[in-house]
């Protein structure tokens, strides 16, 4: 199982996966934005993604959770 | 003269505005959104008035809002900085109708040169040297791959509304191509703008080198130097100076007329910048596009001309006869202070917990945020420009060590580690750089 954690304050632009998606190493699953950046989100492992802790719009916090991939 | 300025901005630039409004004598009016009522140009301004939340569709790019806002407090000019309303001709155009003086070049200037197509096309017809490129949009990818066959690779794909770096990608190959015109497209929607996509020939190894250029209230159009912004990351500038240690006498007095003919081609009024691509090995240069405005590294043009492009656009809105007589003497350069981290330059918003500038002679410091301030994630990352005046580029060197040094910042993940590293890098030391320095700093 892999947390994947937010690395700075951001929007959440787009959510790219829902729950029960198969995920590959590599794939993008959430495109923050930030300071006029886009910033994707990428899943580090293979594997199905269990949970996912964010919506569109919403503004997150260094360190939280964004998805949990099984 | 009008007696208040409404000044449509925020941060570093909106303060900056600010000073020279006030010092004039004037009344200066701020605008801000929720996110940014503690910052100090809200306090400073004599009147500052609430657009709305933190997204700039509901508060600093609201028309109506910000309208509002200038009737409601008497203002009678608007002052756009950069960014923001400053390039568009429909917000110029409603401050115009609104009886209000806009501070800037007229709509129709805003709008020829806002089309990147238009524009190129425009100095073509007035004898400033372009780029091989497309002269009518691009809008599908079929287009672009035979557009691009015809021109050579590498290719530079950009929007033909857009700004400051978004969506800009080099494609070397026709793969390379789909993907930065895909980008490309994904940026033109999103950021608003026409759909438009532009090709153009990539220059490896260029300098970006701009001219300042004046519009006065009598027609004339005068040039006041050069600045060299080759220190960009991801297209974006980090580092200006003046004058370019990259260009010969010859080179410079060839971009300076050019840069002249480009003003007078659409009567241009007040402060623009044309931009040019430099091929230093070839001392040679191709119009890259025009801002229709202020430009973020003003500063280093003042420091060197000693003279405030501030009140000279004010005082060329209001009609004013300018006397300019402009000897630029020294060197400045301009360091921009990011909210990212130094090492992949990923934005580091946050709460700032010290916050000292450094001083002394030749350091001039524009900054948006002081201590206990957040920068948060809704607008660019520009905390502060931290600028240098030395007599010869050396000194200036010097006194950018020591000033970037002496910069104390906590709270925000800040560049001024790339800063320092920069300025013992002997690309940048020798001033022989190009604008892919940062990225063979990071490979």
């Amino acid at each position: 199982m892999a947390e994947v954690h937010a690395e700075m304050v951001a929007n959440v632009w787009k959510v790219l996966v829902a729950e029960g998606d198969t995920v590959e190493d590599g794939d993008t699953l959430v495109i923050l934005e930030s300071m006029k950046m886009e910033i994707p989100v990428i899943a580090e492992d293979d594997g199905v993604v269990a949970q996912i802790k964010v919506a569109e719009g919403d503004v997150i916090q260094e360190g939280d959770l964004i998805a949990v991939i099984e | 003269m009008f007696e208040s300025v409404l000044v449509a901005n925020r941060g570093e630039i909106a303060r900056r505005i600010i000073r020279t409004v006030q010092r004039m004598g004037l009344r200066a009016v701020a605008v801000y959104s929720e996110a940014d009522a503690d910052l100090p140009f809200v306090r400073e301004a004599d009147e500052a008035i609430l657009l709305g939340p933190a997204n700039p569709a509901q508060s600093y790019l609201d028309v109506d809002r910000v309208l509002r806002a200038a009737r409601d407090s008497g203002a009678q000019a608007v002052h756009p900085g950069y960014g923001f309303f400053s390039e568009n001709a429909a917000f110029a155009r409603a401050v115009i109708d609104a009886g209000l003086v806009w501070i800037g070049p007229s709509p129709e200037a805003i709008e020829r040169m806002g089309d990147k197509i238009n524009a190129r096309n425009l100095m073509e017809e007035a004898g400033v040297p372009v780029a091989a490129g497309t002269r009518t949009p691009v809008t599908d990818l079929e287009q672009a791959v035979s557009a691009a066959a015809e021109i050579g690779y590498p290719v530079m794909v950009k929007t033909a509304g857009g700004g400051g770096g978004i969506g800009m990608g080099v494609a070397h190959d026709e793969a390379g191509l789909a993907k930065a015109f895909e980008q490309a497209s994904r940026a033109a929607a999103r950021f608003g703008g026409t759909p438009a996509i532009l090709l153009e020939r990539y220059i490896e190894r260029a300098r970006h080198v701009e001219v300042q250029i004046l519009g006065l209230a009598d027609g004339a159009v005068v040039a006041l130097g050069e600045r060299d912004c080759s220190v960009q990351r991801r297209h974006q500038k980090v580092v200006e100076e003046t004058p370019s240690p990259g260009i010969t006498q010859e080179l410079r007095e060839r971009m300076l007329a050019a840069a002249v003919r480009a003003g007078e081609a659409v009567g241009y009024l007040g402060a623009g910048t044309v931009e040019c691509l430099v091929d230093a090995d070839k001392q040679d240069f191709v119009f890259l596009e025009m801002n229709t405005r202020l430009q973020v590294e003003h500063p280093v043009t003042e420091l060197v001309t000693g003279v405030d492009l501030v009140e000279l656009q004010l005082r060329i809105a209001a009609g004013e006869t300018v006397e300019l007589s402009v000897a630029p003497r020294g060197h400045a350069i301009e360091f921009r202070v990011y909210a990212e981290d130094p090492k992949r330059f990923f934005p580091g918003p946050g709460t700032i917990g010290v916050w000292a500038e450094p001083s002394g002679d030749g350091v001039r410091v524009d900054s948006g945020y002081a201590e206990g301030n957040t920068v948060t994630p809704f607008y660019d990352p520009l905390m502060a420009k931290l600028c240098v005046f030395g007599q010869t580029r050396a000194e200036a060197l010097e006194r950018a060590r020591e000033a970037v040094a002496g910069f104390k910042i906590e709270g925000p993940k800040n560049n001024l580690p790339f800063c320092a590293e920069l300025l013992e890098h002997p690309e940048f030391v020798d001033g022989n750089y190009d604008t892919g320095l940062v990225s063979r700093m990071r490979a």
